[in-house]
């Protein structure tokens, strides 16, 4: 067959020779993939700082002078910002999405490598500007994370000068950051596959990364779109968002503008935002499972359809966050109808993570811990999201500490596990090392055990009725001692669980020199990125020969086989070679 | 569906003989560069953005203080300006077909120039309104007519830059075979902004 590669095409690879084109303006996708890496997991631990902040203020009110309520409201916008948009959606996207796109579909590299760094360069200026809002003569802005008009952009919010006009050019930077990446992303999975790499071969993985991607390029439009009105609000003083409005004695020159248009588009984008970050953790978690437990994938074809049609319903289910806004019953109704069914396929994944580990050959290791840990939290934030998607269980519940627990669980901690579980995963490829087995699972116990008793109370908070975004509670009647005495002890577990991600950092550090050398395929995985013939693979990352993919990326235990895995590239006729 | 079929497949059924690798091929899209994949996911986050701004502008128009403002009479000039503009496009991918490098450098200077007056138009629109007092502060239709007409030539702006590359390449004696992605790629983009260009103008006037 007169079949090329695109790959193998005569085309021109870019070819670094020099420290600069090779580490810094690198054009190659892992180099690309670490770079997105590191500076997210920067910023993550800018947004960690801020929330051990909060949490100081919460725990023992009036103790910090330096927290005024000012201050508070701005970390908790950029707190929620930052994790969300600058290190979830970077990390999974531009991190794992670069790294693992091309090297599991057996490409040299993405299809546009130039735009691939450019996308990189814009994500760190979209990071830089974020950051001078720190420096801004009134600080970053305090609109919230969901920036709702009018208050983003009245006086009296801090961070009105410059703090919200420097966070709206900054996602705008984001959002065209993102979409030259996952131009690149898509494009690859459909144009770059190797030999036999047919669209159900591919590993959960990319599956879980394209279809975030196609949600990103769908859904970041919406928040760019906002993003650009509430500047021309802000700026040239246009009423898009803003109604008429009095503002410290003064009559505005603003009039007639819709809030709730903003928040229609806000969550038009906010809600699949959440799929954006899970999507890639519902597919890395299935091939971590997989390979720990030394077992197919239960139901392949179902959580790949489950991964389609999740992408499909995130984007009729937007209106569930704004129940309180006021909207007509049926409206609410058809909302809550939608995020039930939404879980439907999410139940699916969840019963196939669990029948993956049934019967498994289960090893323990340090991603496996995370990966177990993921499903865990997954279904606890999970369930109490099928509690608040019925507008009145919500309405009492929405502006507590109870969603502020759902969904830290269900969107924070589970990726967060993920994100952990993967560089324990991944890093012997990335790097040629181990990371360090008994720092790890140090790690894994401390953050998991402290993340439950972080969360778990936040529930019982929110029963009680305890108001999310409030700077500090007073005296009010409905909180008890207990209640006091319990946000204390949160306070106390989160900073023992920030405190704790030192460990990681160190075991991340010390392990580039001081680990054990991993070889090539450590976990003695099935995926092609662990059948690379160089760790960690060369720029190109085969050499003369793309590999063949011959199977599934599932073929673990095989019955009849002595190896307990089968490589993709390893033809059937090596491993039944009777039929051959 | 080729898609539908494909993603019903078995994998975990092994193939019996790996000659069907050669078959499967990798590609969804075979034959077709990828620069024109990616082209047309971009052009498809385009169109989310102008129909999120046109959604906006339909929610917003039903509020109280919408004051509809008159468009001036340029942008029926404009509209002629930018369709010319997409067929010398047209045109010059014919031409770059058939390799005739004279019509190729003629249809992609006028396609350039038609777009550059099409903006300078679109500029003297706005000043025209500008003088007659229709600032965009003063009212959501005004808002949107500076935003739209803004947003949309950007996009054209943005596609020039590939234009001016493209041209610079054919004056230093590019042969049309080596230009002929670029040109195509030109053409497809101008089309769809071409189109977008018709959709915003109907919003405009028909409200």
């Amino acid at each position: 067959m007169a079949y090329v590669a695109i790959a193998d095409r005569d085309e021109h690879l870019h070819d670094p020779d020099t420290f600069i084109t090779k580490y810094i303006w690198s054009q190659d996708h892992k180099v690309i993939a670490i770079q997105y890496g590191l500076t997210a997991i920067f910023v993550g631990l800018v947004a960690l700082v801020l929330s051990g902040l909060m949490r100081l203020q919460l725990g023992f009110p009036d103790q910090f002078s330096f927290i005024d309520p000012g201050a508070y409201y701005q970390y908790i916008t950029m707190h929620g910002m930052i994790m969300v948009i600058y290190l979830l959606t970077a990390l999974f996207l531009g991190g794992f999405g670069n790294y693992l796109i091309p090297l599991m579909l057996g490409a040299r590299d993405m299809v546009f490598p130039y735009m691939n760094m450019l996308s990189y360069w814009v994500y760190l200026l979209s990071v830089i500007v974020l950051m001078l809002s720190f420096f801004a003569p009134d600080g970053p802005t305090g609109a919230g994370w969901t920036l709702y008009p009018p208050q983003a952009i009245l006086p009296g919010t801090p961070g009105v000068d410059m703090g919200i006009v420097l966070m709206l050019g900054s996602l705008a930077l984001f959002i065209v950051a993102f979409t030259m990446g996952g131009l690149n992303y898509i494009t690859t999975a459909l144009q770059a596959r190797t030999r036999g790499m047919t669209l159900m071969r591919m590993p959960l993985s990319v599956w879980g990364i394209v279809m975030a991607t196609v949600l990103g390029l769908l859904a970041f439009p919406a928040l760019l779109v906002s993003a650009i009105m509430m500047l021309l609000d802000r700026l040239l003083g246009t009423s898009f968002f803003m109604p008429a409005v009095v503002s410290l004695g003064d009559q505005l020159s603003y009039e007639g503008g819709s809030p709730i248009l903003f928040q229609h588009l806000f969550w038009f984008f906010g809600h699949p935002e959440v799929y954006i970050v899970a999507l890639p953790a519902f597919g890395i978690v299935s091939d971590l499972l997989s390979t720990h437990a030394r077992k197919n994938i239960f139901g392949y074809r179902m959580m790949v359809w489950a991964i389609i049609a999740i992408g499909g319903l995130s984007f009729i289910v937007w209106a569930h966050h704004m129940y309180v806004s006021g909207m007509h019953p049926y409206f609410g109704f058809f909302f809550a109808t939608t995020t039930l069914i939404i879980a439907v396929p999410t139940a699916i994944k969840v019963y196939n993570w669990v029948l993956t580990l049934w019967r498994g050959n289960i090893r323990l290791t340090t991603p496996m811990l995370f990966a177990i840990g993921f499903v865990f939290t997954f279904i606890n934030g999970g369930l109490t999201g099928l509690f608040l998607g019925n507008v009145t269980v919500d309405l009492p519940l929405s502006d507590t500490y109870f969603v502020v627990a759902h969904f830290h669980m269900v969107m924070g901690v589970s990726p967060i596990l993920v994100v952990f579980g993967a560089i324990y995963h991944w890093y012997p490829k990335m790097t040629g090392r181990m990371m360090d087995e008994t720092l790890g699972k140090m790690h894994f116990w401390i953050t998991f055990i402290g993340t439950y008793s972080i969360y778990y109370p936040m529930h019982y908070l929110g029963f009680l009725g305890v108001p999310r975004r409030y700077y500090a509670m007073g005296n009010a009647e409905f909180m008890p001692e207990s209640a006091n005495a319990l946000n204390a002890g949160i306070s106390v577990a989160a900073l023992i669980v920030g405190v704790a991600q030192l460990i990681f950092l160190y075991n991340a550090i010390v392990s580039l020199r001081k680990g054990k050398p991993a070889g090539g395929n450590p976990w003695e995985a099935t995926t092609l990125e662990w059948q690379t013939p160089d760790t960690p693979p060369i720029h190109g990352n085969w050499r003369d020969n793309l590999p063949v993919v011959h199977r599934w990326a599932y073929d673990y235990s095989v019955p009849g086989v002595d190896q307990d895995y089968i490589p993709q590239n390893v033809p059937h006729s090596e491993t039944h070679p009777a039929h051959g | 569906m080729k898609f539908l079929k494909q993603i019903t497949e078995k994998s975990w059924l092994a193939p019996e003989e790996d000659v069907v690798a050669d078959l499967r091929s990798g590609a969804l899209v075979m034959g077709t560069p990828s620069a024109k994949i990616g082209l047309r996911v971009f052009l498809t986050v385009v169109l989310v953005v102008f129909s999120l701004f046109c959604v906006a502008y339909y929610i917003r128009m039903e509020l109280d203080d919408w004051r509809p403002l008159p468009e001036p009479d340029l942008l029926w000039i404009n509209t002629v300006v930018i369709l010319l503009s997409s067929v010398a496009l047209q045109y010059t991918r014919y031409s770059v077909q058939r390799s005739r490098a004279g019509a190729v450098n003629a249809g992609l200077l006028a396609a350039g120039l038609l777009t550059i007056g099409f903006l300078v138009g679109q500029y003297m629109a706005w000043e025209e309104l500008r003088s007659a007092g229709y600032f965009a502060a003063t009212n959501p239709a005004n808002a949107f007519f500076y935003l739209l007409t803004a947003v949309h030539g950007l996009h054209l702006i943005g596609g020039l830059v590939v234009w001016a590359r493209t041209t610079l390449k054919v004056w230093n004696g590019a042969e049309p075979y080596q230009i002929r992605l670029s040109v195509e790629l030109c053409t497809t983009y101008w089309h769809f902004l071409a189109l977008v260009w018709l959709a915003i103008l109907w919003i405009l006037i028909s409200t």
